[in-house]
């Protein structure tokens, strides 16, 4: 009984020894020593051997709690994997009711004022970012093309309406569909040069058409007014009433006494519809011809030419769908925001959007939706941990630790789950067992 | 008439076609006749260039030199290629049936509009996706319209779903046919070796072929298996009238089912003729059978190496 629990234990002692030498290792040039310039901007070594110590004891621990969790038996995974695949049935209905009873269950716990950022923040946000995701999942996820520049279709989504809003005096309803379409188009524009291209080489020019979009905004300055942005676009309406105090507002025409959060709460339910609109569209999608053409050309385009299938047509259709998406998600973005610059669409962004959609297990909807609460909410909920600051002094901020967090999810994921938080792909048609009278 | 398909009706004519990478001539000056509804078995030692040949055929590679000629329905005569050549363009079905010209045609064309289906020596199937939509796909063609391009299958209109019902009903037909029905719904990567490349070949009959091209479709099949393939092939050369091409190195299968035997060595094709004439052929019995021992024993090994994962 004895040997038998030892071995897993000093396994693991000496794996987490060996970790903590690599994490010494790496820690020494990184974290014992910090160099500050100082007035006449010479530099100025410090050693803080409690951090590098700390580091240290973290590595240890946390490669010892792995290792013991590697060696727990075999049954105990079966059974954690049996139930997770059980629960489906009521989880999309449960989800749904949750996502619209929040708005108004804050705002009765909280009061309009606390809400506002509860409903912005962890509600619209994340819905903006589950949008995101769900459109670059038909691109990256169930076409299989690796998009790095999708913020460049976000970011034509967000400038459209704001240059077409005052210009054309188009509400918001219209200009949604037309933010989506210019950004179709974009995607269709991108997608034509790199018909031919694949994986790598695919990555690499669309990664540098987004940063040139980008650029082309940052220099732009008689339409896009460079790095100051646009802003004073017409906002937000509940069909025509604006969300102003006074008497012609929203909040005065139903007898409300006026509050921020109604602009919000609006949007909230407004990205959510969208957001239901589209997974939709990509759950009916990938059970059509074109759909299942996707799935195809990620398993194997040569066999997919092999097959009459026009690769080039089915890659230019999954651009154009993914940047669809991207631009109506850039419309509402300029509607909750009220602002529009060029920083809110840098490569970090495409990071991100890849990141929950890698996260989430490419092609899972719902994978993708929780690997979008799951990033932003908690790069989010960083912000709120002020409590550390007791801890690690006033100077911490926990925010800086986001894209380390990130970075560890991913290890996490490659280790624990490398296909995805949702990972079992469900075919699209089946045929269920053989009829007993048949055999 | 000769009584023999390729001589008297053909569909499809390898006319003098070269393909050359760099300095290799891997296909050098081959011309031959496919008949319609026969079996016609491609052969020759490992590196002969029968891929290439099936690669330039299919539209994956342009030929160098020469012409291929397609005419699926019959009507496949001279007059007309050369009328046809003399054009820019790539078919023609005035004055008859639809001629193809296909070296001057797109892989995907070539699949969708002359209707020539083919499986791959290194299996190519949709591995993620389940048996039956890899058998779904292949009905892309048909389906396709059906479903609006899209909109109607979105918002669900009955005749698109009809279409698609009719699509499965026509997989499980092919399922039940390879005895793949009860792993219907598994990925068909998980499938067994030889029930993939079965499942290569009713993919490719899915695609409702005129002719259908098989590159070494019994390769790494033990003998049992590669029975059962002959006795397939024929099946499904007389229940749907496809035409069939295939590479083959089984030489018991390939005198079994073949009607018409090409043979490569080199690049070049060095005879042509049914199966009995190509058996006697003493430049045959030189290039491939009488060597067998030394040429094909490892040439086979390493083959079954390289397509086996
Ligand atoms: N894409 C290519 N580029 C260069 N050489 C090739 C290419 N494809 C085939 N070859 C060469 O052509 C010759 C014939 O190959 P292949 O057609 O595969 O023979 P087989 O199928 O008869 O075994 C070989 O020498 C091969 O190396
Ligand atoms: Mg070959």
């Amino acid at each position: 009984m004895l040997s038998a629990a030892a071995s897993p234990f000093s396994r693991a002692l000496k794996e987490s020894a060996l970790a903590t030498l690599i994490v010494a290792g790496l820690a020494f040039p990184i974290i014992a020593f910090r160099a500050d310039p100082d007035f006449n901007n010479l530099l100025e070594l410090s050693a803080r051997w409690p951090l590098f110590l700390a580091f240290c004891a973290l590595g240890f621990g946390l490669r010892f709690l792995l290792s013991l969790w590697e060696s727990r038996p075999k049954a105990a995974l079966a059974l954690a994997q049996a139930t997770t695949g059980k629960q489906r049935k009521w989880l999309a209905p449960a989800a749904l009711a949750a996502l619209v009873a929040y708005p108004l269950l804050i705002l009765a716990l909280l009061g309009p004022q606390a809400a506002l950022k509860w409903v912005d923040t962890f509600g619209v946000q994340i819905l903006l970012y589950v949008l995101l995701g769900w459109g670059l999942n038909i691109t990256v996820g169930l076409a299989g093309l690796l998009d790095l520049g999708y913020v460049a279709f976000y970011a034509v989504g967000a400038y459209g309406y704001a240059l077409l809003a005052p210009l054309t005096g188009l509400s918001f309803w219209a200009l949604l569909p037309v933010c989506g379409l210019l950004a179709a188009f974009w995607g269709f524009c991108i997608g034509f040069p790199v018909l031919r291209l694949r994986g790598d080489y695919l990555a690499i020019v669309t990664l540098a058409f987004g940063e040139m979009l980008r650029i082309v905004a940052v220099n732009w300055d008689a339409v896009t007014k460079g790095e100051a942005g646009l802003y004073g676009f017409p906002g937000l309406t509940f069909f025509g009433l604006p969300f102003i105090p006074g008497p012609r507002g929203f909040a005065a025409h139903f007898g409300v006494a006026f509050a921020g959060v109604h602009k919000l709460i609006f949007l909230y339910y407004l990205v959510l519809a969208i957001a239901l609109l589209a997974n939709f569209v990509s759950i009916r999608l990938r059970r059509l011809p074109l759909g299942r053409a996707w799935e195809a050309l990620r398993e194997d385009e040569i066999a997919c030419r092999a097959l009459g299938l026009d690769t080039a047509k089915i890659k230019l259709t999954a651009f154009a769908l993914g940047a669809f998406f991207a631009g109506v998600a850039g419309c509402l973005f300029a509607l909750r925001q009220g602002f529009v610059s060029p920083s809110s669409f840098t490569f970090t962004e495409s990071a991100t959007i890849l990141a929950i959609v890698v996260l989430g297990g490419g092609g899972s909807q719902f994978g993708v939706a929780m690997a979008a609460a799951l990033i932003v909410g908690s790069s989010e909920l960083l912000r709120e941990l002020t409590f550390l600051k007791a801890i690690f002094g006033e100077n911490f901020d926990p925010t800086q630790y986001r894209m380390l967090l990130v970075g560890i999810a991913m290890v996490a994921m490659m280790n624990f789950r490398p296909r995805g938080l949702v990972s079992m792909r469900q075919p699209t048609i089946t045929l269920g067992p053989e009829p007993e009278a048949r055999s | 008439m000769t009584g023999f398909a390729w001589i008297d009706d053909p569909l499809l004519r390898v006319d003098r076609v070269t393909m050359r990478f760099g300095g290799l001539t891997a296909v050098n000056d081959v011309s031959f006749s496919v008949g319609r509804g026969d079996i016609t078995a491609l052969i020759g030692p490992n590196g002969a260039g029968k891929t290439t040949l099936f690669n330039c055929l299919t539209g994956f590679y342009k030929p160098t030199v020469g012409r291929i000629a397609f005419s699926p329905k019959g009507g496949l005569d001279d007059d007309r290629i050369d009328e046809l050549t003399a054009t820019a363009r790539r078919n023609s079905n005035d004055g008859g049936e639809d001629l193809y010209l296909l070296e001057r045609m797109a892989d995907f064309e070539i699949a969708k509009k002359a209707r020539i289906a083919r499986t791959f020596q290194n299996i190519r199937l949709f591995s993620g996706m389940s048996a039956l939509e890899n058998l779904i796909v292949a009905q892309h063609i048909a389906l396709t319209p059906a479903s609006g391009y899209g909109v109607f299958g979105l918002i669900g209109l009955p005749s698109y779903r009809r279409a698609e019902s009719e699509a499965v009903e026509r997989a499980k037909k092919w399922l039940e046919r390879i005895g793949l029905r009860r792993r219907a719904d598994d990925p068909a990567g998980a499938l067994p070796y030889g029930d993939q490349r079965r499942l290569e070949i009713a993919r490719a009959m899915c695609a409702n072929p005129a002719l259908l091209c098989l590159d070494e479709p019994a390769a790494g099949l033990n003998a049992n298996e590669s029975h059962g393939l002959a006795t397939l092939l024929r099946e499904i050369r007389g229940e749907s009238g496809v035409s069939i091409l295939l590479i083959e190195h089984d030489m018991a299968v390939v005198m079994a089912i073949s009607d018409h035997v090409v043979v490569l060595d080199y690049g070049q094709k060095i005879a042509d003729g049914s199966p009995l004439e190509v058996r006697e052929n003493p430049a045959v019995i030189a290039a491939y059978l009488g060597v067998e021992d030394e040429e094909l024993g490892p040439a086979e090994a390493e083959l079954t190496a390289e397509t086996k994962p």
